[in-house]
């Protein structure tokens, strides 16, 4: 009474097609895992290529070069003589981005110890979903507000000859990044055992001293966490400092200044660009350098997440 | 299966027709300057020419010239004229120096808010303050405050054409905000009393139009048609289309349309002046 192996309804043979079937789906969602990191990879690959010709080809080194970047105090990459100065560009990412962080750390850390410490349940409710819909708001929207509002707003206070300023779009980037530290910051301080706040407040502390001295160095790691991510989204941003910085390459310590930062000039620069000049190929490696600086920004939020992490389970 | 069928069908239908689109289609690309003159030129002209479809698009003289040397435009527009080693690149590319073809003709207005005193300037003051040299509005005439420039982006022909009319091929100064778009740099004048800034005559709303004078003692001459057309106004400017070859087919009838009576005319009443 034993069925042929060839025979279609035979259990064996249903088994085999059902492992066949799966396979091939394993493998389906395999290529689709790999095909995202693929991506990644080509890109990265794609823009340190087109920024080679900086370090290799003597040609292009005539008009750009890596010691030509630090050679000149101007950025001006058109015209009879084309200066690529690197430093205004470089001091202004980092004024608005220092702005930025200056602004939005405290408000956004705090909110969150407000968020899971003290308000009430109800209010919480109300609070958190309002400020991540700051996070929908698109970023050339809010560039736009800071040119249009916010920048005459600033000057009518500050009475700065500039309207637009790194202090403008420092405040516009921080508002924009206020969502994402404040998720994960508020996320991490709401994962800390509920018993560390109720052995702390059973010693007699206060609810303020139990926030700052034991819930929030217990979720250090994730408020670093968002901290770093948000520093990562601030170096990148590109649309608001367009809008809101006034593009002027100046290299100056004065907020009051307007900015020139390396994610505008790529993209007010690059559609002009005749592919394969010394231009084109250095506003990829202003790309190449932004992609570095995110990455190790990155890695160094990882490994700072784990020693901490290390540290806490360990003590 | 019956629906699977007319799926396939419709999209083969549609893979089919996007080649006839396509080959009918111009492209015109370039100029901020002149992008809303390109897009008035095309709508009348596909009005007249049902079937003939014309894309106009800006990004600045530079991104049209560079489209026009990497081949993704049929015609760029240019508020200024084409430099030696984009010559060069078109050269190295397509075998050819490029055809330039005068359409219309712009003059550059230079703008302060409404409320400042200053009403004119010569050419030379205009080169000092953007080179960075005057940097006081009492050096000129008006109150003791520090001016505020206003300029394009390099992308942009006007920035082109006033760096080699203007500041004789210098650097601009390293304080001149950049904005996108003539646009925006009548918006950033018409909100700072002491803001200065440049752009094609056809937008300057809502700010006061310097007179601009040759030489010291020459007299002020606003942008205004008769200034412009007859060249006494110091800063006028023809537009250009650049094409790779010579004008044939749809290409050619669009170009001699506009370069008609009823091209040029059109230009006037977007603002711009006709060639002659």
């Amino acid at each position: 009474m034993s069925r042929s192996l060839t025979a279609p309804d035979s259990p064996t043979s249903v088994r085999a097609r059902q492992r066949v079937r799966e396979l091939f789906i394993e493998w389906a969602l395999r290529a689709c895992a790999f095909s995202a990191v693929a991506g990644l990879v080509l890109i990265v690959v794609f823009v340190f290529k087109e920024a080679w010709p900086i370090l290799s080809d003597p040609e292009i080194q005539k008009e750009a070069s890596l010691a030509g970047f630090f050679a000149t105090p101007l950025w001006q990459p058109v015209g009879e003589v084309p200066k690529y100065g690197l430093v205004p560009l470089l001091t202004g990412t980092v004024k608005v981005v220092l702005i930025a962080m200056l602004f939005a750390v405290p408000l956004s850390v705090l909110a969150a110890v407000y968020s899971s410490e003290f308000a009430p349940p109800r209010v919480r409710e109300v609070l958190k979903p309002a400020i991540e819909m700051l996070a929908g708001i698109p970023s050339v929207v809010m560039g736009f507000f800071a040119l249009m509002v916010l920048a005459s707003w600033l000057q009518s206070v500050t009475h700065s000859p500039m309207r637009l300023n790194a202090l403008t779009a420092g405040i516009a980037l921080g508002l924009g990044i206020i969502p994402t530290i404040f998720t994960v910051a508020e996320d991490a301080l709401r994962a800390v055992p509920k018993s560390f706040r109720e052995a702390s407040l059973g010693l007699g502390a206060s609810a303020w001293q139990t926030a700052w001295h034991v819930s929030l160095p217990a979720a250090s790691a994730g408020v670093g966490a968002g901290v770093l991510l948000g520093l990562g989204r601030a170096v990148g941003e590109t649309m608001i400092v367009l809008m809101a910085s006034g593009n002027a390459a100046i290299t100056s310590a004065d907020p009051f200044d307007s900015v020139r930062t390396l994610s505008a000039s790529i993209a007010a620069e690059l559609a002009e660009v005749v592919v394969g000049s010394a231009h084109y190929s250095t506003l990829f490696f202003l790309g190449a350098l932004l992609f570095t600086v995110t990455f190790l920004i990155n890695v160094a939020a990882g490994a700072f997440v784990e020693r901490l992490r290390k540290r806490l389970a360990g003590a | 299966m019956k629906r699977n069928a007319i799926i396939l069908t419709l999209c083969a239908a549609t893979l089919a027709a996007a080649p006839v689109l396509a080959g009918k289609a111009i492209t015109v690309k370039g100029s901020d300057t002149m992008v809303i003159l390109g897009q008035r030129w095309a709508e009348k002209f596909m009005n007249a020419n049902s079937g003939q479809v014309i894309m106009v698009t800006g990004g600045g003289s530079g991104t049209g010239i560079a489209a026009l040397i990497n081949g993704t435009t049929d015609i760029c527009q240019s508020s200024r004229s084409m430099k030696e080693d984009e010559k060069l690149k078109l050269r190295d590319r397509y075998q050819t120096m490029g055809i330039e073809i005068p359409v219309a003709k712009d003059g550059l207005a230079v703008y302060v808010h409404t409320s400042n005193p200053v009403k004119e300037l010569t050419v030379a003051q205009l080169g000092e303050i953007y080179l960075g040299n005057i940097t006081n509005w009492k050096q000129i005439g008006g109150p003791d405050a520090t001016i505020i420039l206003y300029g394009r982006e390099n992308s942009s022909g006007t920035y082109g054409f006033f760096k080699e009319h203007v500041l004789k091929n210098k650097d601009f100064s390293a304080r001149v905000q950049t904005l996108p778009g003539t646009a925006a740099v009548v918006n950033a004048v018409a909100k700072d009393p002491n803001g200065i800034g440049y752009g094609g005559a056809a937008y300057a709303k809502g700010v006061r139009d310097l007179g601009m004078k040759k030489a010291a003692d020459s007299p002020a001459v606003l942008p205004v048609a008769a200034t412009v057309k007859d060249g006494s106004y110091p800063l006028s400017r023809p537009l250009f289309f650049y094409l790779r070859k010579s004008p044939s087919g749809d290409t050619k009838k669009f170009v001699d349309w506009v370069l008609s009576a009823e091209g040029q005319k059109l230009a006037v009443e977007v603002g711009y002046f006709p060639l002659n």
